[in-house]
C-alpha cells in the first residue's frame, strides 16, 4: 500500500494535504475507542504486575515492593488451586467428550427432516435456551431438581423411588452440570453445521439416489464427511479453550455441598480476590490461567494451521 | 410381482421409518427444550398447597396471581427492572457508537498506523489483566457502584467490532467514492453512506450487546453492592439462588424462605422481556452468526 500511495503523493502535493485532513477526522474517531481499549484493557494487563509484588492498596500498585515469584511459589502450594485447576480441566473435558457430539447429531437430524413448518418450529424452539441467562437457568435448576422441593424428585417419590441428589452430591452435581449444558447450548450450535450443511454438492446426493444409496448410507457418506471441515475445527478451537471456563455457569450452579468438584479458576479467583480481598494471590492465579490459556490457544492455532491450512481466527 | 417392485416397496416402507424417527428424535428434544420453562411457568400460576404437594407439573393447578401481584408490587424488583432497562439501552447505544467509531476508519488501507491499532484490539481477544486487575482499576476510577461499572469496562466487544469492520469493507468502494467526489467528508460519508447500507448489521449487533448486557451478571457481582443499582440478573440471584441454596442446606437461612411460587414468578418476569422480543432476537441472532461464520 506504501508504493500505491507514494508516487501519487509526489505527483500532487496537495491531494496529499487533502488526504491529511481527511485522514485526521478518521483519526479522531479512533481516539474515544483507543483510550477504551487503552484503559479497561491495557491497565488492567499492566496492572497484573501486582502478582509480582508485595500489594498494599494504601501504597497504590507501583510503590508497592517486588518479590519476584513468590505469589506463585505460594499459590503452587495452595490445596485449593490445584483442585481448582483440576475442576476446570475436568468439567471441559467432560464437556468436549459428552456435548460436543450433540449438535452434530442434532443438525444432521434437523436436516433430514422434510417438513418446513416442523424445522422451522423444532429451530425456534432449540434455540431458546441460549439467550435464557444463567442466573435464571440456575434458578430454574434448583426448582426442578432440589432434592426437597424439585419437581423432577416429587415424581420419583410418587413412584416410591429414592430420590436423586442432582445438585448436592458431587458425582450427580457434575451430571447435572454437562445436562444443563447441554441443554443451554446443544440448540444453538446447530447452526453452524446447518450453515456447513447447506454447502454440500446437492449433485452428491442425487448421484447416490441414481446409485439407490438408503438414506443412511448418504448420511454417513456424503453429509458427514461434508461437514467433517467444520466439525474439526471447532473441535481445535475447543481444545483450544480447555484451560479457561467461564464464570457464570460454575457460580450458579453450585452450592457449599460440592465445591470439592464445582470450584473451578474464575470461581476460585472471584472467592480469594473479591470475597477474601487476597489481591495478590487471586491475580497470579489469573495471569497463570491466561498464560495456560495462551499457549493452550495458540497450540491450537497451530495444530489448526497444519491439519487445516487455516489458523482458527 | 417383480422382485424390484418388491424391494421398492420395503425401501419406502423403511425410508417412513426414519422419517418417524428422526421426527420423533427432534420432537422429543425440543419438548425437553421447553418442558423446564413450562414447569416454572405453571409454578408461577399455581396454588401453594398444590406447589407443596408436588402436583404441579407443566400445567398450572390452583390457578394463584399472588404471586405476580407480590412481585409487580416489590419496588426493589420494579427498580431492577427499570435501572435494567436504562442500563441496556445506554450500554447498547455508547457500544455501538464506539464500535462503529473504531471499525469504520479501520477499513481504510491508507490509514497509517492501520496495522498497528487492529494488532492492538486483536490481543484483547486473546488476553486480559484477568478479573482482579479490572476490579482495582473499577476501583481506583471510583465506579464501584455506579451505572458506569457495567457500562465502560465492557463498552467494545473486539469480535463484534471485527465483524462490524468486514461489514463496512464489503461495501463497494465506488459509493464512498462517489460522495467523496461531491467534496462528502469521513464523517459525512459514514453517516449518510456507510451506516444507512449496514442497518441489518447494525441491528444484529445492538441486540448482540442488548442481549449481553440484559443476561450480565458478574460484572454487577463485582462492582455493585448498593440495592438501588441492582441490575435484574443480581437481584434475582440474591432471592432465587441465595434463598434456595440456603434452604437446600437447612438451617442455614437467616430469612424466612421464599415461596416457590414468587420464586416462579420471579423468574418468569426477569424472562419475559427476552420471550417478547425472541423472534427479532432468533431471525438476527442466526443471519449474525453466519457473518461471523463466514468471516472465520
Amino acid at each position: 500500500m506504501e508504493a500505491t500511495t507514494r508516487p501519487r503523493a509526489r505527483e500532487a502535493p496537495r491531494w496529499q494535504i487533502k488526504a491529511l485532513v481527511r485522514d485526521w477526522q478518521l483519526y479522531s474517531l479512533l481516539v474515544l475507542p483507543m483510550l477504551y481499549f487503552f484503559t479497561f484493557k491495557y491497565v488492567p494487563m499492566l496492572g497484573a504486575v501486582i502478582a509480582f509484588k508485595d500489594y498494599n492498596i494504601f501504597e497504590g500498585i507501583w510503590a508497592s515492593p517486588w518479590v519476584g515469584f513468590e505469589t506463585f511459589r505460594e499459590i503452587f502450594q495452595m490445596q485449593g488451586f490445584y483442585l481448582a485447576l483440576r475442576n476446570t480441566f475436568m468439567l471441559n473435558l467432560l464437556d468436549l467428550i459428552v456435548s460436543f457430539p450433540i449438535p452434530i447429531v442434532l443438525a444432521i437430524l434437523l436436516n433430514e427432516l422434510r417438513i418446513h413448518w416442523f424445522k422451522k418450529g423444532a429451530q425456534m424452539v432449540l434455540y431458546l435456551p441460549h439467550f435464557i441467562s444463567w442466573v435464571i437457568i440456575g434458578g430454574m435448576a434448583i426448582q426442578l431438581l432440589a432434592t426437597n422441593t424439585g419437581i423432577v424428585n416429587s415424581v420419583l417419590k410418587s413412584m416410591n423411588m429414592a430420590p436423586i441428589p442432582f445438585l448436592t452430591e458431587p458425582l450427580y452435581w457434575v451430571f447435572t452440570y454437562l445436562g444443563i449444558g447441554i441443554w443451554q447450548s446443544a440448540g444453538w450450535g446447530t447452526i453452524i453445521y446447518l450453515a456447513a450443511l447447506t454447502g454440500i454438492n446437492k449433485e452428491l446426493y442425487e448421484a447416490a439416489d441414481v446409485d439407490g444409496a438408503s438414506r443412511l448410507r448418504k448420511i454417513w457418506h456424503i453429509t458427514l464427511p461434508g461437514i467433517k471441515p467444520t466439525i474439526i475445527i471447532l473441535l481445535i478451537i475447543n481444545i483450544g479453550h480447555m484451560a479457561s471456563i467461564g464464570f457464570d455457569r460454575p457460580f450458579v450452579l453450585s452450592n457449599p455441598l460440592v465445591t470439592d468438584v464445582s470450584e473451578v479458576i474464575s470461581t476460585y479467583v472471584y472467592k480469594i480476590g473479591i470475597q477474601s480481598a487476597r489481591y495478590t494471590i487471586a491475580t497470579a492465579i489469573g495471569l497463570f490461567q491466561a498464560v495456560v490459556g495462551l499457549i493452550f490457544l495458540l497450540s491450537a492455532d497451530y495444530i489448526s494451521r497444519k491439519v487445516n491450512d487455516q489458523g482458527i481466527w | 410381482m417383480t422382485s424390484e417392485a418388491h424391494n421398492a416397496r420395503v425401501s419406502s416402507r423403511s425410508a417412513k421409518i426414519l422419517d418417524g424417527v428422526i421426527i420423533a428424535l427432534v420432537a422429543i428434544a425440543s419438548v425437553l427444550c421447553l418442558v423446564p420453562m413450562l414447569h416454572i411457568f405453571a409454578l408461577s400460576l399455581s396454588g401453594n398447597s398444590a406447589i407443596m404437594a408436588g402436583k404441579v407439573t407443566i400445567i398450572p393447578l390452583d390457578i394463584d396471581l399472588t404471586a405476580y401481584r407480590s412481585v409487580f408490587g416489590n419496588a426493589q424488583m420494579i427498580r431492577s427492572l427499570v435501572f435494567t432497562i436504562v442500563l441496556v439501552a445506554l450500554f447498547t447505544v455508547i457500544s455501538m457508537a464506539m464500535t462503529i467509531m473504531a471499525a469504520y476508519p479501520l477499513t481504510k488501507k491508507h490509514l497509517k498506523g492501520r496495522d498497528f491499532f487492529l494488532f492492538v484490539i486483536v490481543v484483547t481477544m486473546f488476553f486480559s489483566g484477568g478479573m482482579i486487575p479490572e476490579y482495582l482499576l473499577v476501583k481506583n476510577l471510583n465506579l464501584l457502584d455506579s451505572i458506569w461499572a457495567l457500562i465502560l469496562p465492557g463498552a467494545i466487544n473486539a469480535f463484534y467490532l471485527l465483524i462490524i469492520k468486514t461489514f463496512f469493507s464489503s461495501i463497494p468502494v465506488e459509493l464512498e467514492e462517489s460522495a467523496r467526489m461531491d467534496g462528502a467528508s469521513s464523517f459525512r460519508i459514514l453517516i449518510g453512506v456507510v451506516l444507512p447500507l449496514s442497518l441489518p448489521v447494525l441491528a444484529t449487533l445492538s441486540l448482540f450487546y442488548a442481549v449481553g448486557r440484559w443476561n450480565g451478571f458478574m460484572d454487577a457481582l463485582l462492582y455493585i453492592t448498593d440495592q438501588n443499582l441492582y441490575p435484574l440478573q443480581l437481584r434475582l440471584y440474591e432471592m432465587v439462588m441465595n434463598s434456595q441454596v440456603n434452604s437446600m442446606l437447612e438451617g442455614l437461612g437467616t430469612s424466612p424462605p421464599v415461596p416457590e411460587s414468587l420464586k416462579a414468578a420471579s423468574i418468569m418476569f426477569a424472562t419475559i422481556p427476552i420471550l417478547l422480543v425472541y423472534p427479532w432476537l432468533q431471525r438476527y441472532f442466526v443471519s449474525g452468526m453466519m457473518i461471523g461464520a463466514v468471516k472465520g
